[in-house]
């Protein structure tokens, strides 16, 4: 068992301090200044498809693989 | 605070249209212009996660069949069981997990931090690389190429191949949160860091090999030393691949699909940091009672019943972001996949630490019931998850405001349901006859049944599985039917990179500064 246990043991160790690194890093970079703002921000990231974009692929029906589209 | 934050310009609206369809035909450098996000690579991925889903649940439906009509593919060695069923793991959790995670990560990693990926053409190899290393795997396991290794079955060319392609993602993932416009890190982005910084150690510790020839190797290790080695990879996989990496998921799709910010996103902070601190040491669990020494185990177990509580954590934050808005679930069906995948979540994180418990361990080990706990988090949570974020995801990288049929998406949501409580029920029932019928003794001592006789007892629930599982491939086969018309119906798009940052850190509330002004820009 031991073998394994060998390799196994100080990977834990090394991980955890890469962790705690990571961590701190996060805390000093001011990561966890803001703790609901983000939360929101991604919410104010408009990901939806343009209006004109859509109205324009509805009028032309559903075949709109070729169709040609507004500058 | 929202009222000074500018709207994304997307009064641009439709020029930033796939290039090749464009009517000026500008080539096909679409950055000059004005700056899109890379959609196309998360459109790769997205339309090969429905592909690679339709494959694998096939192969499932395929063995769940064989194990009712053992001879129904007349004896050839290709189809047998087992050869298929790796297959069928391969093939749903690294073809249609791997690609949903990768696709969703690119475009969440993309989004929250407001910056191209760094290289398309690293992208492209990373899409095309893993494509090769599941086809490779679709055609070796059949044959009967196989180090033998549960969820790492791949012979040593191929896992050569997955870390060079895993090098290549980390390098785009990570090098895209390094030119981030935003000082902070979106917590999605964290656990879509930590599955790919710890898949890559796992892989690379378990697959060490020794080669005898190109498609035969022997596992650096032996005896209960390798399934030490095999079982902390596997369970681990389970925690960054099918946990982490879907929880980066639900943190970015639940939240916009119910428009409503994560419940608490400081619970969601200690929930990955809790996660990923503690997760390591629970796969000596998966050794129970065997050669594992003992203290071994017992770490095992006690490190998976402390992760309820993490697991908890980030179920309770996912289902009570809907709090106050829970009419929303009465009509979205997106939204109905995703907190029902959280409720399944819930339900295989509190089963998995009760199984963890040796002595309810040795009466489920090695029975249907294990199946059925995995399939409840496979089924539920993983694909549940990747259903929703895909019918989010879909219609954006196509042009669309939504799928082609949103009835279809709820017909998918109801069929796939009641085929997961179906096979998770059947299968409860099964593994707890098997456990009992096993450890009958009659009061000479004697075993009351013979191994036969709880196989032939099994058949009904066996029956029962199958037409769950094959409910929840008639769902998949729906949602390939949506896609496909969704597809037809747009056009693809890439979307522009916002010009004003709604998180750039100027916009920061209460006056606290990042100490990180834009950073590595």
């Amino acid at each position: 068992m031991t073998e394994s246990l060998w390799l196994l043991i100080p990977l834990s160790v090394v991980l955890a301090f890469v962790i705690g690194a990571c961590f701190w890093w996060a805390a000093g970079a001011g990561q966890f200044d803001d703790l609901t703002g983000p939360g929101e921000r991604i919410l104010q990231d408009d990901d939806g498809v343009p209006d004109a974009l859509v109205n324009k692929q509805r009028e032309t029906g559903p075949d709109l693989i070729n169709i040609k589209l507004p500058k | 605070m929202q009222a000074e934050i500018a709207q994304p310009p997307n009064q641009m609206s439709g020029q930033t249209l796939n290039q090749s369809n464009s009517p000026t035909k500008s080539p096909t450098k679409s950055q000059t212009a004005s700056p899109t996000y890379n959609y196309k690579v998360v459109r790769q991925f997205a339309i090969m996660t429905i592909v690679w889903g339709v494959v694998g649940m096939l192969v499932g439906v395929i063995i769940a069949a064989e194990l009712i009509w053992p001879d129904m593919t007349f004896g050839i060695p290709w189809l047998s069981f087992g050869r298929l069923r790796p297959l069928h793991t391969n093939a749903v959790i690294f073809a249609f997990g791997g690609c949903a995670l990768m696709g969703t990560s690119y475009y969440v990693v993309q989004r929250t931090c407001q910056a191209r990926l760094i290289s398309d053409r690293l992208a492209a190899l990373h899409f095309w690389g893993w494509q090769l290393v599941i086809v490779l795997a679709a055609i070796t396991l059949p044959l009967g190429y196989t180090q033998g290794k549960e969820y790492a079955e791949l012979e040593w060319p191929i896992d050569v191949l997955i870390t060079i392609v895993w090098v290549i993602y980390a390098l785009v993932f990570f090098g895209t949160i390094m030119r981030r416009k935003t000082a902070h890190i979106y917590v999605a982005n964290w656990f879509y860091g930590a599955f790919i910084v710890t898949v890559a150690l796992l892989h690379i510790v378990n697959s060490a090999a020794v080669p005898a020839s190109f498609w035969k190797s022997y596992s650096a290790y032996a005896g209960v030393q390798d399934a030490m080695i095999q079982w902390w990879y596997g369970h681990n996989a389970v925690g960054f691949f099918l946990t982490a990496g879907f929880l980066g998921m639900m943190y970015y799709f639940v939240p916009k699909q119910a428009e409503r910010p994560v419940y608490s996103y400081r619970l969601s902070v200690v929930h990955f940091w809790a996660l990923i601190f503690t997760y390591m040491w629970a796969g000596p669990h998966h050794l129970h009672y065997t050669a594992l020494p003992d203290w071994a185990q017992s770490l095992g177990m006690l490190f998976s019943l402390i992760l309820l509580a993490p697991s908890w954590g980030g179920m309770i934050n996912g289902m009570m972001t809907l709090s106050g808005a829970w009419h929303k679930l009465r009509d979205d069906p997106i939204l109905k996949f995703l907190i029902v995948s959280l409720s399944f979540y819930g339900m295989s994180t509190f089963e998995g630490p009760m199984l963890a418990i040796k002595t309810v361990n040795g009466l489920a080990h090695y029975t249907d019931w294990i199946i059925g706990h995995v399939h409840s988090g496979a089924l539920g949570w993983v694909a549940f998850i990747t259903f929703g974020s895909m019918y989010y995801l879909i219609p954006r990288l196509f042009g669309l405001k939504q799928m082609y049929s949103v009835r279809l998406i709820s017909l998918h949501f109801w069929i796939a349901t009641i085929g997961v409580v179906l096979y998770i029920a059947a299968l409860w029932i099964s593994g707890v006859m098997q456990g009992l019928m096993w450890r009958a003794v009659n009061a000479d001592g004697t075993l009351t049944y013979s191994f036969v006789e709880a196989v032939k007892a099994s058949y009904p629930y066996w029956t029962i599985r199958l037409i769950g599982g094959l409910l929840f491939f008639i769902g998949m086969l729906i949602m390939t039917y949506n896609v496909i018309r969704t597809v037809m119906m747009g056009q693809a798009y890439d979307a522009p990179i916002p010009a004003t940052l709604p998180s750039h850190p100027d916009l920061k509330i209460g006056g606290l500064q990042s100490p990180q002004p834009a950073h590595g820009d």
